[in-house]
């Protein structure tokens, strides 16, 4: 094995469900649900999606969710805001664990 | 602006060599395998009720994914006698649609009599424009001939923004096309009731499909008339053909092999059954008979025993044709179709 990522295994998403069918067709079954257009717009949700997608780091949701954005009709400028949103979670996220560090270190501290 | 290909003695300007590049296989079955498979072969016309003419290439653009391989270098444009034949054979058919195209087809000197005499038959007739045509010094009074005629106005927007419209048709395109579309406003053109129609051409600024009709339609009419207080009354998404500049631009940018495979992964038999060659006759600014635009563009006429030039033309033997197909096709029957006149299925 050449390495952990390779985007040729995208497409063979599905081959995941050899291992239990009826999971993966209730898990496929959901995922179209949820992406539906529904109380958000198919547009809104796939910049949801990339968004997370870059929030988990996950090679093959930033791939398949760019051109998913770009098919709905989002622009550039539309899905960089989107990942600076995940962004700014991600780091507000960490900064926000500072104030466990505030608290420990005023316990230790005189 | 840029050259044409066949200005540049790109190898991409010989259909032949499209042709070539196109029917290699790729690790997909070719279209008419597909089309097999979907009981839809071979495809036949289901009678012609649009007939396209192709004025020529000359354009006042020489936009990044143009499947004509138009620009202001190409002078290949149809002359009155072809026009002259092309108004024979109309009136001898109940045709009713007349989709005059390009390049930019306003350019043609033979394009307001060819519009004042499909009107005088009683044509519904539209125009393909770029909107920057509307703008030329020698055209400043197009958009009030268009109107004076019910010139039905089909114009490429392919986004609501700049940067995605100028990359794809030239700098500086958007603000032109955005003052053209004001100029057309302000003679009723778009506005409900008015009788003036005009639509908008949405395509991919990319190798990707186009959004739902109705999504992008909703989101330019909100956008522009927000930015720019414009409207407009449809707007139609066609998918990128891999032919010609945007051939061009898929090879260049590696990206042939995965949009080939978008589109034949999209291919949607519902889409494939309602194409457009099915119900429209594409003429060629030398007269010659095409099923359709695209087709016009990689030299494949009409075949199998139909007629192949407008003043051989046949309604009988047209509207029942057999359609000429390609990997190319693969184009409008890829997601929810793709057709002049937009999304198929």
């Amino acid at each position: 094995m050449d390495g952990y990522y390779h985007s040729s295994d995208l497409p063979r998403f599905a081959d995941i469900g050899k291992g239990n069918k009826e999971l993966w067709e209730k898990f496929s079954a959901y995922y179209a649900a949820v992406f539906a257009e529904g109380a958000l717009t198919e547009r809104e949700k796939a910049l949801v999606a990339l968004g997370v997608a870059h929030a988990v780091q996950c090679p093959y949701c930033i791939d398949a969710y760019t051109q998913a954005c770009l098919e709905k009709g989002s622009n550039i400028e539309e899905m960089t805001e989107a990942v600076h949103v995940a962004c700014a979670i991600r780091g507000g996220a960490s900064l926000v664990h500072g104030l466990q560090m505030r608290n420990v270190a005023e316990k230790l501290s005189m | 602006m840029g050259l044409s290909l066949k200005a540049r003695a790109d190898s991409l300007a010989s259909p032949a060599e499209q042709l070539r590049i196109l029917s290699t296989p790729n690790g997909f079955p070719s279209f008419e395998e597909r089309m097999r498979a979907a009981s839809l072969f071979p495809l036949a016309a289901t009678g012609v009720t649009v007939f396209q003419i192709n004025v020529g290439k000359l354009c006042n653009q020489t936009c990044a994914h143009c499947h004509v391989d138009a620009g202001p270098d190409r002078k290949e444009i149809m002359t009155r006698e072809t026009a002259e034949l092309c108004i024979r054979a109309l009136a001898a058919t109940d045709i009713l649609t007349v989709d005059i195209t390009g390049g930019a087809p306003e350019l043609n000197p033979n394009f307001r009599w060819l519009v004042e005499q499909a009107r005088a038959l009683g044509r519904h007739v539209m125009d393909r424009s770029n909107l920057t045509v509307l703008l030329l010094p020698a055209q400043d009074d197009l958009a009030e001939f268009l109107a004076r005629h019910q010139v039905e106005i089909i114009a490429s927007l392919p986004y609501y923004r700049a940067a995605q419209t100028d990359a794809q048709r030239g700098v500086g395109v958007f603000d032109k096309s955005i003052e053209a579309l004001r100029k057309l406003n302000a003679l009723g053109y778009g506005h409900d009731g008015s009788g003036l129609q005009l639509n908008l051409i949405y395509n991919p600024v990319g190798a990707f499909l186009p959004p739902k009709q109705e999504a992008i339609e909703a989101q330019f009419k909100k956008e522009l008339a927000r930015q720019h207080g414009i409207v407009f009354n449809r707007l139609y998404t066609i998918t990128n053909m891999p032919i010609s500049r945007f051939l061009e631009f898929l090879l260049a940018t590696r990206n042939y092999e995965g949009y080939m495979e978008r589109l034949a992964n999209a291919f949607n038999p519902v889409a494939a059954a309602g194409v457009m060659c099915r119900y429209t006759l594409s003429v060629g600014w030398d007269g010659t008979l095409y099923d359709c635009d695209f087709n016009q563009m990689l030299d494949l006429p009409t075949g199998f025993g139909a007629p192949r030039h407008v003043r051989d033309f046949d309604a009988g033997t047209l509207h029942r044709r057999r359609i000429v197909t390609g990997n190319h096709c693969y184009g409008c029957a890829a997601g929810a179709g793709s057709s002049c006149g937009g999304s198929t299925a």
